[in-house]
């Protein structure tokens, strides 16, 4: 399979952008929480990106993706509108299990909103009573609002400095519906770690199941390099085919913060390189558009 | 006519094959062994001894003709030492270089009971590299059948079992989950071992079959097992996944940052080219100080690796002794050459956290060999009171691998009690239709045996879709060599038609 071209494609901000991509077999396998991996050119890395949205009469997956590093950054740059992807390969990982559970918080995060959004769809589907949470730092960054909304019964935004909706973290969201019902049956949380990680303390005590997708590094994401090795309670699991959900009560949340750092350096240094040959890149186009005008 | 040879008459010493000077090579990644000349190849074809029984014949899992095709050697005739090759094996230049031939082919060379045995796998290599260089291929003459045959997995075990279907007439597709088809070739073996323009020759033969291969495929979540034999139309199915579930020690520290599968190495490092970081963009840790746990072709190949990525020193730690290391000889001897130092009888039981979630070192102890155990080999046990601390930054587990999850989790394929797929004597699953082969039967082997299971899964496949050779012969009408516009080189023996 080959030629994955880019049918459409939306900035929500200047860091986080939106692509829907051509795959009709994957439009019509991919379930609520599973991932691709993408290989955006033949010497690129293959990174993980979960499915946000999927729609088989198109035959598209949507992607959201969040500019951090050298390969988001560098999408962000080349993948326009008609253009391919070199390789997409999934969907991968154990698909949500979407519980009978009658009454669920659905938790997006950041980013996180994006991949949370195909499984509270799935929870208000099966008839469950879906509270959504979601979090950004401020009003400029919010997306989805419409699109998460439509599928909960009751929406909480929260913000860090309090520009749209209450102002606090998703943790303080939890805990206003924690309050107002008694009855909640599952909490669902996406986005990053140290959220996460909140969130799960903030339903322990409370003792409401709480599962978390979890976003390790990866290679190949078919349990093979065990590079994306988590720890869960005393159990060391593979996220990319045992996950990448997980009981977020019993997840190692320390553990997977640092091996998130495990590149650090060679990530800065791709980053660095990469920038370099942009500036080179725009030195020569400055340098050809030069000579042009002086002809 | 010449006399008959004997052990007294026949060279002596085996043949040496070139090799890239250890020093120089520890530092590159180019192929070691540069492969015999002709005049090396036909000297050591003489050391063979035509034997009327053929013991070394038994010894090769696909059962090659060997004297047939040392002899065409020895009468310069390679392109028929290639076609005898090819009637039975598909991937000579590939398996020519990574047999295990000691416990192989050479391991049973009647030479090999008094002298070194005849080098086969050299002798074959140099075969497959002519062929490569000439451009042969035995494309036979294929009358389809009308049968869609899916293969999931392009290792060694899924390349021949679409070879022989494409042969037998079906139409052939193989899907394989990375962006490059080539299974363990392509990711684990390195190239200074295995160059990929010889992985691309040998898969480029399949093609010229009308073997398609499909990539960036995940069979079990993109589409099921089941629904390629329903929906999807395929009549049958081979499943050559391979096992490479990477096992690890258990030990404390083990997820520290700085201690990786041998896997997770060598696959950033040859499918994702790691090696020339930043001009890909998959990075790689480099240890100044590197220690490889296991003494598999695995374990080698990942030191090797190390070695020419820069890392200063590089350990190789097992808990046995060298007579019991798994790798080939030749690896074990290659790695030595090179500048590894091995550490065996000694066993890993901690690692040590240098306070910033990296390795600072690791806590061994040493190792004794007791009694025999289930497998026959000696059982390690520790010296109690014995262990002691090591200074390393970067650890490679290469202690095995088991059964990959995928094929388990999505579909109703009977899994034996390790997880690996259960099947039948003929390599039938529980699944009707579907077959299975390859490391994802039996446990980690070796390239030719799954290359072996591959083909007997393809004959089970006949079987069972009712495909026959035919088993007329073949008579060549005139010496002119073009029939049906085919070239007498390409034709085909066994015709192939339906019951
Ligand atoms: C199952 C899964 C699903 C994911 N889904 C999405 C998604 O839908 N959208 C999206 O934008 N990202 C997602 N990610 C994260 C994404 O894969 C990484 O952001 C990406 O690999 C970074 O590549 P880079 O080269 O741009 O950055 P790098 O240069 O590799 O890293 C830059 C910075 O990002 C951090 N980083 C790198 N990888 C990750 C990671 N896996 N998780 C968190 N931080 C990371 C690094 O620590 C570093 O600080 C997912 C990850 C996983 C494992
Ligand atoms: C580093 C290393 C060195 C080795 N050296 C030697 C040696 O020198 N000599 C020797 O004889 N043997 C060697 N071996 C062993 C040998 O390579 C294996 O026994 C052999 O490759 C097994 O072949 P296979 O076809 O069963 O599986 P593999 O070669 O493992 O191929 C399986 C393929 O299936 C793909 N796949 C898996 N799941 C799916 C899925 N769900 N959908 C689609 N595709 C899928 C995988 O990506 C892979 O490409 C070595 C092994 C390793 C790891
Ligand atoms: S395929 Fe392997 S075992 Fe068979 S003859 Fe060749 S080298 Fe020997
Ligand atoms: S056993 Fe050795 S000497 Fe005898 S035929 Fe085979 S390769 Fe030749
Ligand atoms: S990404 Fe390699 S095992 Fe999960």
């Amino acid at each position: 399979m080959s030629n994955f071209e880019i049918v459409a494609r939306e900035d929500f901000s200047d860091v986080t952008y939106l692509l829907e991509v051509r795959h009709p077999l994957m439009a019509k396998a991919a379930r609520p929480g599973q991932f691709v991996i993408v290989m955006s050119h033949e010497h690129g890395e293959r990174i993980p990106l979960t499915i946000a949205d999927f729609d088989q009469v198109k035959g598209t997956i949507t992607l959201v993706i969040q500019a951090v590093g050298k390969t988001t950054r560098e999408m962000q740059q080349v993948c326009k509108l008609g253009t391919t992807l070199y390789a997409i390969v999934g969907p991968m990982g154990v698909p949500s299990p979407i519980s009978h559970a009658k009454k669920v918080v659905c938790v997006g995060g950041g980013l996180g909103v994006a991949p949370m959004f195909p499984q509270a769809r799935a929870f208000k589907e099966s008839g469950a009573y879906v509270i959504g949470v979601v979090g950004f730092r401020n009003k400029d960054l919010v997306f989805w609002e419409d699109k998460f909304r439509a599928c909960c019964d009751e929406f909480i935004i929260c913000t860090d400095d309090g520009s749209a909706g209450i102002k606090g973290l998703v943790t303080e969201g939890i805990r206003q519906a924690i309050e107002k019902h008694p009855d909640i049956d599952e909490v669902v949380a996406i986005g990053p770690p140290v959220m996460m990680k909140g969130c799960a303390e903030a339903t322990r005590a409370h003792k409401i199941k709480t599962m978390v997708s979890l976003n390790p590094l990866m290679v190949d994401g078919t349990g093979m390099c065990g590079g994306c090795r988590v720890k869960i309670g005393d159990e060391v699991k593979f996220a990319c085919v045992d996950g990448p959900d997980f009981d977020g009560h019993l997840v190692d949340f320390d553990d997977l913060m640092t091996r998130l750092r495990r590149y650090t350096k060679e990530e800065r240094m791709a980053l660095d390189h990469w920038e370099q040959s942009c500036r080179l890149q725009k030195e020569i186009d400055a340098a050809a558009q030069a000579a042009l005008l002086a002809r | 006519m010449a006399k008959k040879k004997t052990i007294r008459t026949i060279p002596q010493e085996r043949t040496p094959m070139l090799e890239q000077d250890p020093r120089a090579r520890a530092k590159n990644f180019e192929e070691v062994s540069y492969g015999y000349r002709l005049q090396d190849a036909m000297r050591e074809a003489e050391r063979c001894l035509l034997c009327p029984d053929q013991p070394c014949i038994a010894g090769c899992p696909v059962g090659i003709d060997i004297p047939s095709f040392i002899e065409k050697i020895g009468k310069k005739d390679l392109r028929g030492a290639y076609d005898v090759i090819t009637a039975t094996s598909l991937l000579p230049a590939i398996c020519g270089r990574v047999c295990p031939q000691e416990n192989q082919c050479e391991g049973v060379c009647t030479v090999g009971e008094s002298l070194e045995a005849v080098a086969i796998g050299r002798l074959e290599r140099f075969v497959g590299d002519a062929a490569i260089a000439e451009g042969w291929a035995n494309i036979p003459y294929i009358e389809p059948n009308g049968f869609k045959v899916g293969i999931v997995g392009s290792g060694p075990a899924g390349i021949a079992c679409a070879a022989d279907m494409a042969k037998a007439g079906c139409d052939v597709t193989v899907f394989e989950a990375f962006h490059q088809p080539g299974g363990v070739l392509r990711y684990g073996i390195p190239d200074f071992r295995l160059p990929n323009e010889v992985i691309d020759a040998e898969i480029g033969k399949l093609v010229g079959l009308g073997v398609r291969f499909e990539c960036n495929t995940l069979v079990g979540r993109l589409f099921t097992i089941e629904q390629m034999i329903g929906e999807m139309g395929f009549s049958a199915v081979f499943v050559g996944t391979g096992a490479g579930y990477p096992t690890m020690l258990g030990i404390p520290g083990d997820s520290l940052n700085g201690v990786l599968s041998a896997n997770e190495l060598l696959t950033r490092c040859n499918l994702m080219r790691a090696k020339e970081f930043p001009n890909y963009d998959t990075p790689l840790p480099i240890g100044k100080r590197v220690a490889v746990i296991g003494s598999g072709n695995t374990a080698m190949d990942a030191m090797r690796v190390s070695l020419r990525l820069g890392s200063e020193k590089v350990y190789c730690i097992y808990r046995r002794s060298k007579a019991e290391a798994p790798a080939r000889a030749e690896e074990v001897h290659h790695a030595e050459e090179e500048g590894v130092e091995f550490h065996w009888l000694t066993n890993p039981v901690a690692v040590l956290d240098d306070g910033k979630g990296g390795v600072r070192g690791m806590t061994c102890i040493k190792m004794e060999l007791g009694e025999p155990d289930d497998s026959g080999r000696r059982r390690p046990v520790p010296v109690e009171g014995s262990e002691f601390d090591f200074e390393c930054d970067v650890i490679v587990y290469a202690i095995g691998t088991n059964a990959n999850p995928i094929m388990g989790q999505t579909s109703k394929l009977k899994l034996n009690k390790w997880g690996y797929i259960a099947t039948d004597e003929h390599l039938a699953t529980s699944v009707a239709g579907v077959f299975a082969g390859g490391d994802i039967v039996t446990g980690a082997a070796t390239v030719i045996e799954a290359m072996g299971a591959g083909r007997r899964a393809a004959a089970s496949m006949k079987a069972y879709l009712g495909i026959r050779d035919s088993n007329l012969p073949y008579v060549v009408p005139d010496e002119s060599g073009i029939l049906f516009g085919i070239p007498l080189r390409e034709r085909n023996f066994a015709r192939v038609r339906v019951a």
